[in-house]
């Protein structure tokens, strides 16, 4: 009880004591962390803590002992440790990929929208895949999370790049606007597909509702592991972007007096967005308020430069799934709670403090 | 124009004491506005004119202190009525989307109108009077996203006619306005004040034109007013080095005969 | 062992669709050449100004719904003959096809112009007062507050004749508590979209569990009454959603005036004499017991309120009385149309009419942005 309780109020207190500590400062003092060898090596000892947790805790109870074993000492024999090796560490993993993921795909979404509540929602990620997903049940019978996991990533891709397409109509290209416009619109269309296909099938449904909550449980890792090229990629990329968010964020004309090629930049980092969140919602199923949350939490740590942001995201990002997901495993033992509905239950007082303590720019 | 039948006998601020919710801007100000002429309040950024507007205007309350007007404090007053007395332009307002002007300055006239009485002659003339006041006329069914800055501060200036109010405040009106229409403004608010015993102030960034327009000028400085008056009387170069930190020299208007002020530069 | 159960619509109903969308399209053409002009009425002291166009577009509104009227209650699955069906509808009480019209598809064509009606006033006001084309009642919370009690009433098994009332009392205590949160001396635009966010974002987190947690057969049920469908429409349906509208739309009408005042921005509309925090309360309220009222009886049917208020306002211009009234007429014609469209399309197989408003809705979006980009 004591570490669900710990954990918990970590992940609802940890942004609101942040962001009243930064508010309180003077203002000329800067960002919270201005030595990033603490900042980043904290946030390493974190990840490694978020780890430790998640190979320890969970339905089946086991010892500090066991875990440390399963993994440096493997006896096949000791069901403590099969549960650790052959589950709970890959869906680690599994919880470490997507929560990065979702993080920098998300600092990058409020980058190029500019609105403090880009997630990669917006973008249609998250219909897209799950209208894939609900058509290859559907109509092709796929049931098994390796058959998912591509379908989950195409879709996502698919949709991301419809809503893109749809934005650089008219003039101006894919602003801010008419991506979060476009967006909405795909999002209800795919939506609305989704559901009649979802309410036409029993058996759909009953499959496919799983999937929708979100969880990174049986995974199907091996065929993950095929998305793991794309994730590096995408994580490099997201981090060398960081400089050019930074100007995109000063507004377009600022930016092109300032040379940079606007258009360009922006369908990079909708690449970079499209591999990044395929991935994890291909790997852990539609996920909300990583991508929202952790670019927010970080800001009020670093303050707005986004290398830093996008870096520390990077790290910070697996706490909060990985995080969630234990909580999604102590709190009705021994059943679970998908990590999806953890993250989403947590949603609502990370917002209502943005609201009553910050002052966010209009949406 | 119509005379307005209700002459506004005292306008005052007692003892203001304004903030936004932190630290206060004004401290222990009174001040009296002279009714029926121009008033204009100048004074360094952030030095509160724009709070001390807002607190006469009624969108500040004062935490400390009232502001009457013929002796009413105007806070005791149902809204509609104090709406009927006191106008604002504020500065930068903000126009809903795709709306004509006639319907906007439609809308100045609200305080007039009731569930029955939506549109009556009244309505109609006031709004015709200030579309041709402020040479709006033909653009009256254009839609506001349309027009220039200043085509559309216009259209502001002439909400604020149509709601025919005996006090006028305005805040900065002469932004985003060129040079002839900024004398057209400011010429209409002078006859408006001799011809019409309208009581009108205003926040002004231009020195000159104050100076120029206004028959009672106030300097505010760090929350508090440096000195009130005449322009004739007031504007030295000693006032505006206190005011403004500049160095200036103060000459003869050759136009109008008030005070010119001229400021030194670095290298002079 | 799957197969597509969705036979493709036949070529006949496809045209017909189409026919359908070409001929709006082709009046909405028409009507942009009515001249706008005023007219201003005058007695004694009364006085109101009316807006020629819009009471013609209004008119024009109302045809269109008598036709789509006619229209649902003659096509069907069972074959009636024309007279027979309007004659059945409107005197005829013992007629050998009293159950279907009667208790079928009138109710049903019913329902779904005066649930359109509330959608799409409710709509108005919400994206008039906050002045982001993104804005509709699901904001608010109004359909997530719906959906958390009647998806609980279905999956544990409730009996569905509590339904409405579930949902009614999950709406409005949604948005009542979403208020208070985001009341912080008053209310912003910005506060109450984020805080409806996340409020919106937990109940889902709570619909999802419910959906895992319970067998699949009710959870279908659930499933069925989320996407917004007008199945089984009753008369009492139709006379809630009447003595509501009875009320609010009128109350809604008169509170267009301060609603103009409210788009002033606070500060002119505080100069001008409007009590905003008051105004602002009874518009929110007014907007939100409409839509609450709308999804207690035919669920959380999104788009109609995020839709046709665009669509109207392309059509007549910015809010006042008489565009209410035309977009709520408009809201009627959608839903109707959508309905009638969900019903026959993939005949036999009924789709949820929301899947119609989201299909047809969002090309429709695009096309209005489209519209609006090129017009910048």
């Amino acid at each position: 009880m004591i570490t669900i309780a710990l954990i918990f109020s970590a992940i609802t207190i940890t942004p609101i004591l942040a962001g009243f500590l930064s508010s309180r400062r003077e203002k000329e003092a800067g960002p919270f962390i201005s030595n990033h060898v603490f900042g980043l090596t904290f946030s390493l000892i974190l990840v490694v803590v978020t780890i430790l947790i998640s190979l320890r805790f969970g339905s089946l109870q086991i010892t500090w002992g066991t875990a440390w074993n399963a993994i440096f000492d493997y006896d096949p024999t000791n069901q403590g440790q099969i549960v650790v090796r052959e589950l709970r560490l890959p869906r680690t993993f599994l919880g470490l990929a997507a929560g990065s993921c979702l993080a920098v795909a998300g600092a990058l979404t409020q980058g190029i929208t500019r609105n403090p509540l880009g997630a990669p929602g917006i973008l249609g990620v998250n219909a897209g895949a799950a209208f894939a997903i609900v058509t290859a049940i559907y109509a092709a019978d796929i049931v098994t999370p390796e058959g998912y996991v591509w379908f989950a990533f195409f879709g996502a891709a698919g949709a991301s790049i419809l809503v893109y397409s749809i934005a650089q109509f008219g003039n101006g290209g894919a602003t801010p606007v008419k991506l979060v416009l476009a967006g909405v619109v795909v999002t209800a269309l795919l939506g609305g597909w989704t559901t009649s296909l979802l309410i036409l099938d029993l058996e759909t449904l009953d499959e496919a509702r799983f999937w929708l909550a979100g969880s990174i449980a049986s995974r199907g890792t091996d065929e993950i592991a095929l998305l793991f090229p794309i994730i590096i990629i995408g994580l490099l990329l997201g981090v060398a972007l960081g400089k050019q968010i930074n100007i995109l964020s000063l507004g377009e004309d600022i930016a092109k007096a300032l040379g940079q090629r606007i258009a360009l930049i922006r369908i990079v980092a909708g690449i970079v967005i499209i591999l990044l969140c395929g991935s994890a919602v291909a790997i852990a199923g539609p996920v909300a308020f990583v991508g929202l949350a952790i670019p927010h939490m970080v800001r009020s740590l670093v303050g707005p430069d986004y290398r830093w942001i996008i870096i520390y995201s990077l790290f910070l990002g697996p706490c909060l799934l990985l995080g969630a997901d234990v909580i999604g495993r102590l709190v009705v033992r021994p059943t679970e709670l998908q990590v999806g509905i953890v993250t989403a239950a947590a949603g609502a007082p990370f917002l209502i403090y943005l609201v009553r303590f910050t002052k966010l720019s209009d949406v | 124009m119509q005379t307005n039948p209700n002459h506004t006998t005292t306008f005052t601020g007692q003892d203001l004491h304004l903030s936004y919710g932190g630290p206060m801007i004004v401290e222990g100000l009174t001040v009296t506005i002279p009714t029926q002429e121009i008033t204009a309040i100048i004074g360094p950024n952030g030095c509160g004119k724009t709070t001390l507007l807002k607190a006469l205007a009624r969108i500040l309350i004062p935490a400390q202190g009232k502001v009457e007007v013929n002796d009413i404090n105007i806070h005791s007053q149902p809204t509609k009525e104090i709406a009927r007395q006191l106008g604002l332009l504020p500065q930068n307002p903000r126009s809903p989307d795709a709306i004509t002007v006639s319907d906007l300055i439609r809308r100045g006239r609200y305080p007039h109108q009731s569930i029955f009485r939506q549109w009556s002659s009244d309505d109609e003339t006031s709004v015709d009077m200030a579309l041709s006041l402020t040479g709006l006329t033909n653009f009256s069914e254009r839609l506001i996203d349309e027009l220039s800055g200043g085509q559309r501060q216009r259209v502001w200036i002439a909400m604020l006619l149509a709601q025919e109010t005996p006090i006028m405040l305005l805040d900065e009106p002469t932004t985003h306005l060129d040079i002839a229409h900024q004398i057209e403004v400011l010429d209409l608010l002078k006859e408006l004040a001799e011809k019409n015993n309208r009581t009108i102030v205003m926040v002004l960034h231009d020195l000159n034109l104050a100076v120029r327009y206004a028959d009672n000028l106030v300097a505010m400085r760090d929350g508090k007013i440096k000195t009130a008056g005449k322009p004739n009387n007031v504007v030295t170069a000693q006032m505006i080095h206190e005011v403004f930190s500049i160095q200036a020299q103060i000459l003869q208007d050759p136009v109008t005969g008030s005070p010119l002020c001229i400021p030194m530069m670095k290298s002079t | 062992m799957h197969y597509l159960a969705i036979t493709t619509p036949t070529l006949q109903r496809s045209l017909t669709v189409l026919v359908g969308i070409f001929l709006t399209i082709f009046l909405i053409r028409l009507a942009d050449h009515i001249q706008p002009r005023q007219y201003t009425f005058r007695w004694q002291n009364i006085s109101s100004r009316i807006q020629l166009r819009v009471v013609w577009l209004s008119l024009g509104a109302t045809i269109v719904i008598i036709v789509l009227t006619g229209i649902g209650l003659i096509v069907g699955d069972y074959p009636i003959p024309a007279s027979e069906a309007i004659a059945t509808a409107l005197w005829e009480r013992n007629g050998e096809y009293d159950f279907i019209i009667n208790s079928l598809r009138f109710p049903r064509i019913v329902v779904a112009i005066l649930a359109g009606m509330c959608f799409a006033s409710s709509g108005l006001i919400f994206q008039s007062l906050i002045n982001n084309p993104l804005v509709s009642p699901d904001i608010i919370g109004i359909n997530s507050g719906a959906a958390v009690l009647a998806v609980a009433i279905l999956a544990a098994g409730g009996s569905t004749e509590h339904l409405p009332w579930a949902a009614f009392l999950g709406a409005l205590l949604t948005a009542a508590l979403i208020y208070l949160l985001s009341w912080k001396k008053g209310i912003s635009a910005t506060r109450l979209v984020l805080v409806g966010i996340g409020i919106n974002s937990v109940l889902g987190a709570i619909i999802t569990f419910i959906t895992i947690k319970y067998p699949i057969e009710r959870v279908v049920a659930a499933a069925r009454w989320q996407a917004g469908t007008l199945f089984g429409a009753s008369w009492d349906d139709a006379r809630t959603l009447a003595i509501g509208l009875l009320i609010l739309l009128p109350s809604a009408f008169f509170l267009t005036t301060r609603l103009k005042i409210l788009q002033l921005g606070d500060e002119t509309a505080i100069t001008i004499g409007s009590k905003i925090e008051r105004d602002r309360l009874a518009l929110l309220a007014v907007a939100s017991l409409l839509a609450a009222l709308a999804v207690s009886v035919v669920g959380p049917l999104g788009f109609v309120a995020l839709i046709v208020p665009q669509a109207a306002r392309l059509l007549v211009g910015s809010i006042t009385g008489g565009v209410l009234i035309f977009t709520a007429l408009l809201g009627g014609f959608f839903l109707l149309g959508a309905d009638l469209i969900a019903q026959r399309l993939f005949a036999p197989v009924m789709l949820p009419a929301g899947v119609i408003t989201a299909t047809f809705g969002g090309p429709y979006f695009l096309y209005l942005l489209a519209r609006y980009n090129r017009a910048n």
